[in-house]
């Protein structure tokens, strides 16, 4: 009994930081789960005079894949959004963030082209919008052009079974 | 024979002194002519958190993102937007994680309240133990109480 105190207090010093540990400080929750993409005016990366703005995107669920030639990790995940491509299991908007065009269309090029297309934020205007911090990042947007879910850094498919599948799931696949 | 060394050093030295400063100043914050919003710029950097280092502040970071979420300040001053809107505008975006004094929600009580529970509880201990410090007063048995009164009685039959 006399050692019940400090035990106690031992457990929960224990179960306190084991949690901790378990915590990314890297992943920051973003605030905008829940609310509207933010508004833009942008010209897709294929085509210059092609301004599109949000509205064009509603009408189906989507992923937004923040991404850049100059990334590193983008070239980790990239083979996974080319094959979620390939099989068709939901519509891949791409946001080129800080890139020139040559670049990006030359990234493409190499890598293959996953996306139906990819908006050209060069100065990283909406990228600063979505709270964007470390690229890649990957939002899920519903048919009403609701953020539903952000993944920070390089998607993997363990992250996509557990936090994406479930989403296309509820919202559907945008086919 | 020890001029020329010393001259190739002077060169050396005035040549990595040139090459040095444009360095210098594309990292140096940008600066206002009216010392008062001056002020209020450099207090927001110092309050504002960089993402991706997380444990500098905007005026601290040499990140991009940081950068440019200087020059957002910046513009978002020049335009005549108060501290709290600016602060908003960030929290906005990246959450509360960008502001390094976190405000007081559900989530943040814990934090804020910790200092104050962890000195109660500090004083609670120190109280107890220095409670027991003082030992009680027990009071004698009936056994003891009687063997007392037979000293006393001894003590004074002794006397003269």
């Amino acid at each position: 009994m006399r050692y019940a105190l400090p035990l106690g207090l031992f457990v929960l010093v224990v179960i306190l930081l084991a949690v901790g540990l378990e915590l990314d400080p890297r992943r920051v929750p973003s605030p905008l789960i829940g609310k509207p993409l933010p508004a833009f005016e942008m010209e897709t990366l294929a085509e210059p005079a092609n301004m599109l703005s949000r509205a064009d995107l509603d009408g189906r669920p989507y992923l937004l894949n923040v991404w850049a030639s100059w990334c590193v990790a983008c070239r980790q995940e990239h083979p996974l959004l080319v094959e979620l491509a390939r099989r068709g299991t939901i519509t891949l908007i791409g946001l080129n963030y800080k890139d020139t065009r040559a670049d990006a269309l030359a990234w493409l090029a190499d890598r293959g082209d996953p996306y139906r297309l990819s908006l050209f934020d060069a100065d990283g205007r909406l990228g600063l919008d979505l709270g964007v911090y470390g690229v890649p990042e990957t939002f899920f947007i519903d048919a009403e052009g609701i953020i539903r879910h952000k993944h920070i850094g390089p998607l993997d498919a363990g992250a996509f079974e557990r936090d994406i599948a479930p989403l296309i799931e509820r919202y559907g696949d945008g086919s | 024979m020890r001029r020329p060394s010393a001259l190739l050093l002077a060169a050396f030295l005035v040549l990595t002194a040139l090459t040095a400063l444009p360095v210098a100043a594309a990292d140096t914050p940008l600066s206002f002519d009216d010392p008062v919003r001056q002020q209020r710029y450099d207090d927001l950097l110092a309050e504002l958190r960089c993402l991706v280092c997380q444990n500098q502040s905007l005026a601290d970071s040499h990140a991009d993102l940081a950068q440019d979420l200087r020059d957002e300040v910046y513009r978002m001053l020049d335009e005549g937007a108060g501290d709290a809107e600016i602060l908003d505008f960030m929290v906005e975006r990246y959450g509360d994680f960008v502001l390094y004094r976190p405000p007081l929600r559900a989530s943040t009580v814990l934090l804020w309240g910790a200092p104050l529970l962890l000195a109660l509880v500090a004083i609670g201990v120190v109280v107890r133990l220095a409670r027991r410090r003082v030992p009680p007063p027990a009071a004698l048995s009936d056994e003891e109480r009687a063997r007392l009164a037979a000293l006393v009685a001894d003590e004074k039959r002794g006397q003269p």
